[in-house]
């Protein structure tokens, strides 16, 4: 199978840092705030370089949000961040009305999403996050896969014009893709190519479904592997095409079963028309607890081992 | 610049428009409306610099209103028609299926003169300290208003940013609270008790400004003091009636969403002067 090689763990919230960065260098419109979560967003050299266009504005969400969608009014491209359940659960009718509805340039930079937050604990792991975003129209979510891709979907956020969800992560995972390979929101990246089961994934869960093809081809399954980085707008026809050819679908992410990927890509290969067996590997309905990320994505099966066996068993 | 006396005719005007609005509706939000009236004539009629012609979302290079008491969507579609922004017939489609003019207002179909949607309360104080921000960025010395109300006042998010915008010297923006002492479960002190909000503004760093709501010599020396750039955001506290104009209205929270039938519509707009023709 084509080879991806680990350049050295890192975390997708560094990613989205140095996005922005370059983002606030190749457009001074770009502007960011944090709601004393700086450091955590990775927003210091942002805000060191561009301290003009840096907004502090508190432990307050709710106005944070709204202030972003002002400052999208008057022409600027506001990335306003914190942690994934501050983001979307804490502010959801800020956003529904002031960003999604009032359609504002507004960027949500969402750290720390899923159950690898870890040791804080089910306060602060959202694993509902996906589905609050896909649910509002005209909402762009986007779930990069590591570091590299987490620079390049940030830059891609900054340049498109509308509302985005932009969801990353906080501990240090294996960084693969091309660094220089520009990302296109609304495309699914077909990593490995292969004939006997499709897996399909998102964010930190990409890196495992390799691995688990790895597995795979060593008993002599073939399988596809597509990171799904856009989660909305879905592309059906890729996915369908995938599926059609290998009639087997696992889907694993870093979220719950309600309103997940898992859910969007059954409803597109229903809507496409596609008969496929589908295994979904998920947090189901229940919320995090304290641990390492590393034993919560094993309890979780957010493995390459539980993805190949859950492909192995189709 | 109008004279205090043609300012209370376009009131009276706005008025009249809001009673038949809501009542060909038949529903909608007249007692708020009446009672903000008097503040969005002066305004838009005398206090703020923009132009229906050049006008975008973006505001730039002009003041700005939001309207974050979104429930005030009469009002707001009146003084933007009589104003110029769009024809005084399409008052006539409120909350029809197919209008632009939608119960709580709405961007989707570029009505203009609405910068963003609001209904869901608290939240046009922030969405305006934005804006305010944007422009000292951009070296525009342009003011942004934005219209809450006193039972609004009850949401968080406000005081959040009474907060940020202290914190950041929004001098140019002026926040206007319609102070009619009536929500929806009825009279404000005895739904949540507000108490001293100029107190409470003052303490949040705010210079607090009241006025009489329905005043014009009082509103334009509110607003005139508004417009000094000292660091510090403004708050005008404007002290007014529900349902102001109409008697069977006026100081009860029974007509904060009720509308009037014809033969209540006929009674009020009885007590409302055609000023510049119905339309």
């Amino acid at each position: 199978m084509k080879e991806y090689i680990d350049t050295g763990k890192k975390d997708t919230r560094s990613g989205f840092g140095a996005g922005l960065l370059e983002a606030g260098r190749r457009d001074n419109r770009v502007v960011a705030l944090a709601a004393d979560l700086k450091g955590s967003l990775k927003m210091n050299a942002f805000a060191a370089e561009f301290p003009e266009r840096f907004v502090e504005c508190g432990i307050a969400e709710a106005n944070m949000v709204g202030v972003a969608a002002g400052l999208a009014l008057s022409g600027k491209v506001p990335f306003c961040g914190s942690f994934a359940e501050f983001i979307t659960g804490r502010v959801y009718d800020q956003i529904r009305q002031e960003v999604a509805y009032s359609r504002t340039n507004v960027k949500l930079a969402s750290s720390h999403a899923g159950i690898t937050l870890g040791e804080d604990g089910a306060t602060h792991q959202t694993m509902e996050d996906i589905a609050l975003m896909r649910a509002l129209p005209g909402m762009t979510v986007l779930v990069p896969c590591d570091y590299n891709q987490t620079v390049q979907a940030t830059l891609a956020a900054a340049e498109f014009d509308g509302p985005v969800y932009l969801r990353f992560g906080r501990p240090a995972v294996p960084n693969f893709t091309n660094p220089s390979e520009p990302f296109e929101i609304g495309k699914v990246y077909k990593l490995n190519e292969g004939g006997d089961v499709t897996l399909m994934a998102c964010g930190h869960t990409v890196w495992e479904a390799l691995e688990a093809a790895r597995l795979l081809e060593a008993k002599g399954i073939y399988a596809e592997v597509l990171n799904i980085a856009t989660v909305k707008p879905l592309d059906s026809i890729a996915l369908a095409a995938s599926a059609a050819k290998t009639g087997k679908v696992v889907v694993c992410e870093e979220h719950n079963a309600a309103g997940g990927l898992g859910e969007a890509v059954a409803a597109a290969l229903a809507q496409e028309g596609i008969c496929a067996k589908i295994r979904f590997i998920n947090g189901g309905d229940r919320f995090g607890r304290s641990g390492s990320p590393a034993e919560l994505m094993a309890d979780y099966g957010f493995t390459a081992a539980n993805i190949a066996a859950a492909a192995s068993a189709l | 610049m109008k004279t205090n006396r043609e300012l209370a005719a376009i009131a009276s005007q706005l008025r009249r428009d809001i009673v038949r609005m809501v009542s060909a509706a038949g529903s909608g939000h007249p007692g708020g409306s009446l009672s903000s009236a008097d503040i969005l004539t002066a305004l838009y009629f005398n206090v703020m610099e923009h132009s229906p012609a050049t006008w975008t979302r973006s505001a730039a290079g002009q003041d700005a209103f939001f309207l974050s008491a979104g429930h005030l969507a009469p009002l707001y579609y009146a003084v933007l028609a009589r104003a110029g922004y769009f024809p005084v017939s399409e008052l006539g489609t409120l909350r029809r299926f197919g209008s632009r003019l939608q119960g709580h207002p709405s961007v989707t179909d570029g009505l203009p003169g609405v910068h963003r949607a609001s209904g869901s309360l608290g939240q046009g104080l922030a969405a305006a300290a934005g804006l305010a921000l944007g422009k000292k960025m951009d070296g525009d010395s342009h003011t942004v208003y934005a219209l809450c109300g006193d039972g609004e006042s009850e949401e968080g998010e406000i005081w959040e940013t009474a907060l940020f915008a202290a914190h950041h010297g929004l001098d140019n923006l002026v926040g206007m609270t319609d102070v009619n002492h009536q929500q929806i479960d009825g009279r404000v002190e005895d739904v949540a008790g507000l108490e001293n909000l100029s107190e409470k503004w003052l303490a949040f760093g705010w210079d607090v400004i009241c006025a009489d709501g329905h005043d014009f010599a009082s509103i334009l020396d509110a607003f005139k003091l508004a417009g000094k750039r000292d660091g510090k955001p403004k708050m005008i506290l404007f002290e007014t009636v529900m349902g102001k104009g109409v008697d069977f209205m006026e100081g009860t929270h029974e007509w904060h969403g009720k509308a009037p039938n014809a033969e209540l519509a006929a009674r009020a707009l009885a007590q409302l002067d055609e000023t510049l023709g119905d339309y």
